[in-house]
């Protein structure tokens, strides 16, 4: 294997010398984050034994419950994960809830370090009157519930209406708007759940406008999304060119993603009178989506009868700075969308695990260097719980493999502590066994894969997920 | 989806193949080809013309440098047609993460550089190519998608450059011989 070259790591040498025991590392979190982090670990340290917990009884978080059913390429990455966890140095250990059946402390007494890749369960609220109004939805519940994520499966949405509004210029609120206008025939053959598959397919959802508090320049999606979204069949593009107008010029000098999406943007919004013409001539898409800017949100307006959302008021904005740091400032002028759906995407959110980690809750991350946690040595972090909330696979990849790297170093560097009483899992079973828990181990994660695999086949999808966690354990056994 | 075809089973086997810590094979989705016309077909018709394969001689391959992260030099040989990320798979070159979407064009891990009279000569790019891009880490004007780069005889020799994630800026650390 390449990589050491001629310079043995001194470690090493130790390690291999004294003949200590094998480093036991314990990661939290079996999303993209916890497995690159025991991935790179275990390919850079023979020895390490890598333990990955998680809180559902089936791996890979976002990968299963983030990424859209309509992306299969990128849940390529489950091939890696699962060589991974077959490992005979990788341990996985599903059903367990770090924080509630085990605790911090207590995986810090079991082995001789810990990484946090919890991820970020939670998302931010808008803060405005008639955020609880039905018809309103935050976009994290909305993806958990066509993804097939236990708790968002009673979320059964309203899509009764014929305009959706999503609050949010991220690829999140691309793949929500992707998802309610894309043809039924082409989600079908994706792994989208049965019911919420059912729940579309009556859905009168014709336009979706996506609505951000800055301008074109400010985005955060990214332009495979965008350029997805445009090309998606039978909806049509609605941008306005006199939001792009002067834009042109003010990215010659920008990076090179975001002088290409602001390109694409403004290619499509030249473009539209031509569409215009052929929607004319009866040639219409059915369906339209769109992009509006400069526009805040200030309250969720009720309908006549106070029972639900019929639309948002919006203070327009004027921005003041430049780039990725201008701010939307209300000019006063407001202005009301009619809505019957409302999906608040604008961001996810972690929350702290354990009191015994620190965390900065203004951020919303555990304060870190280079994924070590401040002030607790033997404590790591990596993905969304380190660095928020952003960025796509290689971004948590890079992410995960800068901590891996540094527990790897003070590995090498003797700062661990490697006493033989820390024996991993063996502790942690006891306890978890005390407190009548009872973990899933990879080959039982195959056989609910299998599962869901045969279930899928009937109806030509790669999967049908099952979305109760009981059931997940009746097929097991447990 | 329709069933697998064989070309597509090769580069799936060949995608677990080259996991480094274990054996067993797992399916994949079915991988975009990258390489276009007769490079697919012929990968499409590998499994008939074994025999034809058998005799292909060394001098029919293409050697290819690979300067990894840390600087080493890995050279790996493939067939004309070929993939750079089928190189690094159906070669074992152990290349921290590359290659995380087995070549669906939905992610840029495969990111390499080129030299610029190799780079100047490749076939034209892709939007979605250039989308991916535009998310690699350490761009350079002479970058490309190695899932997307097919090997052509002229390529002999060639020299192509991982990228430095942000990770790796720091010195690496590896203790994977003491297993």
């Amino acid at each position: 294997m390449a990589g050491a070259g001629g310079r043995a790591p001194l470690g090493l040498r130790r390690w291999l010398s004294s003949a200590a025991p094998a480093p036991r590392v314990c990661v939290v979190g079996s999303g993209p984050a916890g497995f690159y982090t025991a991935q790179h670990i275990l390919k850079h340290h023979g020895g390490a034994l890598v333990d990955i917990y998680e809180k559902l009884p089936v791996p890979f978080g976002l990968v299963r419950f983030g990424v859209a059913p309509d992306h299969p390429e990128v849940k390529n990455v489950t091939n890696t994960f699962t060589q991974t966890a077959r490992s005979g140095r990788c341990g996985f250990y599903g059903n367990v809830t770090v924080g509630r059946d085990v605790t911090v402390p207590e995986l810090q007494r079991a082995y001789h370090a810990v990484v946090l890749s919890y991820g970020a369960e939670d998302n931010r609220v808008l803060g405005i009157p008639g955020e609880n109004l039905p018809g309103v939805y935050s976009a994290r519940a909305f993806v958990g519930w066509y993804n097939g994520l236990p708790e968002n499966q009673d979320l059964k949405p309203d899509l009764s209406c014929e305009t959706a509004l999503i609050l949010g210029h991220g690829n999140v609120a691309l793949d929500i708007a992707r998802i309610l206008l894309s043809p039924l025939q082409l989600l079908r053959k994706t792994d989208i759940t049965d019911s919420s598959l059912a729940a579309l397919a009556c859905s009168k959802v014709k336009r979706v406008w996506l609505v951000g508090r800055r301008g074109p320049l400010q985005v955060a999606f990214t332009i495979k999304e965008l350029r997805e979204m445009i090309n998606l069949p039978g909806a049509r593009a609605v941008l306005d060119p006199a939001d792009f107008t002067g834009l042109e010029s003010a990215v010659k000098d920008a990076s090179r993603p975001r002088k290409r999406l602001t390109e694409l943007m403004i290619k499509t919004a030249l473009e539209k009178p031509v569409e215009m013409q052929a929607a004319a001539a009866g040639a219409a898409a059915p369906r339209e989506w769109g992009l509006k800017f400069q526009r805040s949100p200030q309250e969720v307006l009720p309908s006549a009868d106070g029972r639900r959302a019929r639309g948002v008021r919006m203070a327009l904005t004027r921005l003041e700075g430049l780039g990725d740091s201008a701010k939307a400032i209300p000019t006063g002028d407001v202005e009301e969308l009619e809505c019957g759906l409302v999906l608040s995407s604008i961001g996810y959110r972690s929350l702290p695990l354990d009191p015994a980690v620190p965390f900065d809750s203004q951020r919303g991350v555990i304060p870190n260097s280079s994924g070590r946690v401040e002030g607790v040595p033997g404590l790591y972090c990596s993905g969304w719980v380190k660095r928020g909330p952003t960025g796509v696979i290689i971004t948590t990849m890079n992410d995960s493999f800068d901590t891996a790297q540094s527990l790897l170093e003070d590995l090498q560097g003797g700062v661990l502590d490697l006493s033989p009483s820390r024996e991993g899992f063996g502790l942690v079973e006891s306890i978890l066994h005390s407190r009548g828990v009872r973990p899933v181990s990879f080959s039982d994660w195959e056989k609910i894969d299998a599962a869901e695999v045969a279930r899928g086949k009937a109806a030509g999808k790669p999967r049908e997920k099952i979305v109760d966690p009981a059931e997940m354990l009746r097929i097991i056994g447990h | 989806m329709a069933a697998p075809g064989p070309a597509r089973l090769l580069r799936a086997a060949a995608a677990s193949s080259r996991r480094w810590l274990f054996s067993s094979t797992s399916p994949a989705a079915g991988p975009r080809p990258g390489c276009s016309g007769a490079a697919a077909a012929a990968r499409a018709a590998r499994p008939f013309s074994l025999s034809a394969r058998a005799v292909l001689s060394s001098e029919d391959k293409i050697t290819v440098h690979f300067i990894n992260r840390d600087g080493d030099k890995l050279t790996a040989k493939g067939k004309p047609g070929d993939s750079l990320l089928d190189v690094v798979v159906n070669n074992n070159l152990d290349i921290d993460g590359f290659g995380a979407c087995e070549g669906t064009l939905a992610c840029s891990t495969c990111h390499l550089i080129f030299e610029d009279h190799i780079f100047e000569k490749l076939d034209a790019i892709t939007d979605e190519e250039m989308d991916m891009l535009d998310l690699a880490y350490g761009l350079t004007e002479t970058s490309r998608l190695g899932c997307q780069i097919c090997l052509k005889k002229s390529m002999n020799d060639m020299t192509v450059r991982v990228p430095e994630a942000v990770a790796d800026v720091r010195q690496s650390v590896d203790m994977s011989k003491n297993s």
